[in-house]
């Protein structure tokens, strides 16, 4: 065991922003992080010099990273972070800005994630998304992460007996609750038997199990408290934070993420338990990902996820309210922005600003992360807990 | 169980002709090096030198002990599917003309997970399969796993036909009947399953042993091709290019010369005529045709073979206009290779020894029998493998000119 990591002090995190998703945009990723940036700076009342961290996450930015961004955004950060890591990319940036602060970096940091999704952007994307992916993937037909979830779903439902109507369960939940988010793409109610009589994607993945790529961006600020305060911005402390890259690379199949190696870490830093935990908004490309995250932070043992997900209702006013915002699978998968989505609805759910689908007396939200699959597995992982100031 | 392959419907002449596409081909070096093996007929994938162990997909460092010495090494194959889907949806034309299409995780027994075509009689995951290298129609690496032991009709499997040229149905140009390379082919082709093969015929009046018995075999129609002449190769090109599946040019002109002893260039310019010339004739004429035709009906256009010689690699000196000639065909072939590429046509390569027939008379064994090379190109179409070397000698000599063809230059000297 390393040793104990130092808490956040009063390094906090506020402004949760969203620029409306929608399917497709004729802008490019750089119009997004713009309007999360200039929405960041009008919920804060900053001025766009008074940005001296700058935090981005996209996959559509190329050929430019966080770097270019500067220059298109008349930015001068002393601090520049860019964030590859897809669906882990939202915790990530926290802890990194995080840390910043604290140690005096940086003394505001935004942090902003967007992407545009153009008719053929998404195909393209997938095309290039990693030279494993390129080498033994994409030539292979699989047409993105379809096939490798439906892999690692089919696999799970054989090794737990999971069943089709557990992942609908999470599906039917996260759209009651998206009916609240306002920023959700999908308004229609979602039945159980419309989820399972949905056409199949690729067996045993059904299209309600796959999220919608779209365009949008998600933003936060990463300021000191003191700091906060004066500017009169709602904020959340950090209490515990975790990431870890390709983790058990000797599974032969997926089963388990890296929250599994370290989850005692972060409720160490927490000081908390999963039992402590209020609101969870995990990452939710397709809903065995949330059986894994459920498993891997501790509210259920190995395997067991099903169980989990039949004991429990899953919506706002639930036994275990999650996905509040209805998660990508019912708002839409902004690209990387969607690496945000659950951490910005944490952050609103723990700062009381989550309006319709706020949780009542949230004291502590947790938001995971997974992303990046490079081959045939995730492999990046976080989580966060923020607390109620 | 696999249905067995039908004989394609005719073609409903008024359907648009669906044109070809292609699985993403990007890759890549490390993982062309893969493709190279499999252009051969081997399932190689990176084993550390260092540590042992070994990796997928193909990289440039150990992800073990981050050595860069990996070597290509022969995998067995056996492994386990641990996971399974039909996909029913794909962002590629390719593959969106061709779901649903099952795809699995296997565990390979050298440790690594491999994503894998899954052929037809797999089981469901768990189960024990053979992992299989091939070129797919975009002539890139990839694999297909198969079930553990044979099945009935398992060659007629419809995404391992994606990745071979089976002659079964299909109907052959083989450009030279008459020789005895050219009678073995016809034969071997028939045997095979062709539908028909066209055996082409430059001299009317020569009549060598066996050719009539061959000539009067129901699936074997003698066609006028001479490759001296465009005019004979365009005419033949517009009576059946546009129905030809497999072209296999076979026709050479074979004497035995070196250059500095003997006056003149008429033999050399004879050789090239055929060889060289003569493919490039042929290239134009069928080419077209052939590439437009590649993604028609389920027994499309297919492959063009080439039987090049050994000594295409390094000259043997006694035969050097012979060489030379060949050497210019397999570099005429590469570009063929390149240009029938889009629409997936693989281009295969025979690099025979010598081949025993009139003009190796005094060639000592071993010999290639022609009956030996024609089994050898068919097999070539059936597995989906893009060069071959057939025969002891050549087999032999690609081994050394591997190895070092500085060396291998030397010892031709001799040879």
């Amino acid at each position: 065991m390393s040793a104990p990591r130092t808490r956040y002090d009063d390094v906090v995190v506020a402004a949760p922003v969203t620029i409306p998703y929608v399917r497709y945009s004729t802008k490019d990723a750089h119009w997004f992080l713009a309007r999360a940036l200039a929405a960041l700076l009008k919920t804060s009342g900053l001025e766009k010099e008074e940005i001296d961290g700058l935090g981005v996450s996209s996959f559509t930015l190329f050929p430019d990273t966080a770097v270019g961004l500067t220059q298109h955004l008349g930015l001068s950060p002393r601090w520049l972070d860019h964030l590859p890591f897809g669906g882990a990319s939202g915790v990530i940036a926290l802890r990194r800005a995080a840390r910043a602060v604290q140690n005096g970096d940086a003394r505001v940091v935004a942090c902003v994630a967007g992407d545009t999704n153009h008719v053929d952007s998404f195909r393209l994307n997938l095309a290039n998304f990693s030279r494993f992916a390129r080498d033994a993937v994409y030539p292979l037909g699989s047409g993105g992460p379809n096939a490798n979830f439906a892999l690692l779903t089919s696999h799970y439902m054989q090794a737990t007996g999971a069943k089709p109507e557990d992942f609908g369960k999470l599906c039917v939940a996260q759209r009651d609750n998206a009916l609240l988010y306002p920023h959700a793409l999908f308004k229609k109610p979602l039945t159980l038997e419309e989820y399972l009589s949905a056409r199949p994607i690729a067996d045993p993945l059904r299209l309600f199990d796959c999220v919608m790529p779209c365009a949008g961006a998600e933003g936060f600020l990463v300021l000191r408290e003191e700091h906060a305060r004066r500017l009169d911005l709602p904020y959340a402390r950090i209490l515990g934070t975790i990431e870890r890259h390709n983790a058990f690379p000797d599974d032969p199949i997926q089963t388990r993420g890296g929250w599994v190696l370290d989850r005692d870490d972060l409720y160490a830093q927490a000081g908390l338990g999963p039992e402590d935990i209020d609101v969870y908004e995990a990452y939710d490309d397709y809903p065995v990902i949330n059986c894994l995250q459920f498993e891997g932070l501790g509210f259920c043992g190995e395997g067991d996820a099903p169980n989990f997900i039949r004991r429990n209702t899953f919506s706002i006013d639930g036994t275990f309210p999650f996905n509040t915002s209805g998660g990508q699978l019912s708002v839409g998968q902004a690209g990387a922005a969607g690496g945000f989505l659950g951490l910005v609805q944490a952050l609103r759910q723990v700062t009381g600003q989550a309006m319709k689908t706020q949780v009542p007396g949230v004291r502590h939200a947790l938001a995971s992360g997974f992303g990046m699959i490079n081959y045939d597995r995730g492999l990046c992982t976080g989580a966060a807990i923020l607390g109620r100031a | 169980m696999t249905d067995p392959l039908q004989p394609p419907p005719r073609r409903n002449p008024i359907l648009p002709l669906r044109p070809p596409t292609l699985p993403p081909s990007a890759r890549s070096r490390a993982a062309l090096r893969m493709t190279a093996a499999v252009a051969e007929g081997r399932f190689e994938l990176q084993a550390c030198h260092d540590c042992g162990k070994v990796q997928y997909p193909p990289r440039d460092a150990c992800t073990n002990c981050l050595s860069v010495r990996l070597a290509w090494t022969p995998m067995g194959g056996r492994g386990e599917l641990i996971s399974d889907t039909l996909l029913h949806h794909s962002n590629e034309l390719y593959y969106r003309a061709r779901v649903p299409l099952r795809l699995g995780l296997v565990r390979l027994a050298e440790g690594v997970t491999v994503l894998a075509h899954l052929h037809g009689d797999c089981p469901k995951a768990k189960a024990d399969v053979r992992v299989r290298a091939h070129l797919d129609k975009a002539g890139q690496a990839t694999l297909i796993a198969l079930p553990a032991t044979d099945t009935p009709n398992m060659a007629d499997d419809r995404m391992l036909r994606e990745m071979t040229s089976d002659p079964k149905f299909r109907k052959v140009l083989v450009t030279d009947g008459k020789s005895a390379t050219g009678q073995a082919l016809c034969r071997a082709l028939i045997e095979a399953g062709a539908d028909i093969v066209w055996a082409g015929v430059a001299e009317p009046w020569k009549q060598p042993p066996g050719f009539d018995a061959l000539a009067n075999l129901p699936n074997v129609t003698i066609v006028p091709l001479d490759l001296t002449d465009s005019r004979s190769v365009d005419d033949l090109g517009a009576s059946i290019g546009g129905k030809v599946d497999i072209l296999i040019n076979n026709a050479e002109f074979h004497r035995s010369h070196g250059i500095a002893d003997r006056r003149g260039t008429e033999t050399a310019r004879a050789e090239m005529e055929i060889n060289y010339l003569g493919l490039m004739r042929l290239a134009q004429s069928f080419g077209p045709a052939m590439r437009a035709r590649a993604a028609e009906s389920s027994v499309p256009a297919t492959a063009w073979v080439n039987i090049l010689s050994i000594y295409a690699l390094s000259s043997l000196p006694t035969q050097g206009t012979f060489s030379a000639s060949k050497a210019a065909a397999f570099s005429l072939s590469q570009t063929l290779r390149a240009e029938m590429r889009a629409a997936g046509i693989r281009v295969v390569n025979a690099f025979p020894g010598p081949i025993d027939d009139e003009w190796t008379q005094l060639v000592p064994p071993p010999k290639l029998a022609p009956a030996a090379l024609a089994r050898a190109v068919v097999k070539a179409l059936q597995d989906g493998v893009e060069d071959i070397y057939p025969g002891d000698v050549a087999q032999d000599l690609f081994a050394k000119w591997q190895e070092s063809a500085k060396a291998l230059e030397r010892e031709m000297w001799d040879q």
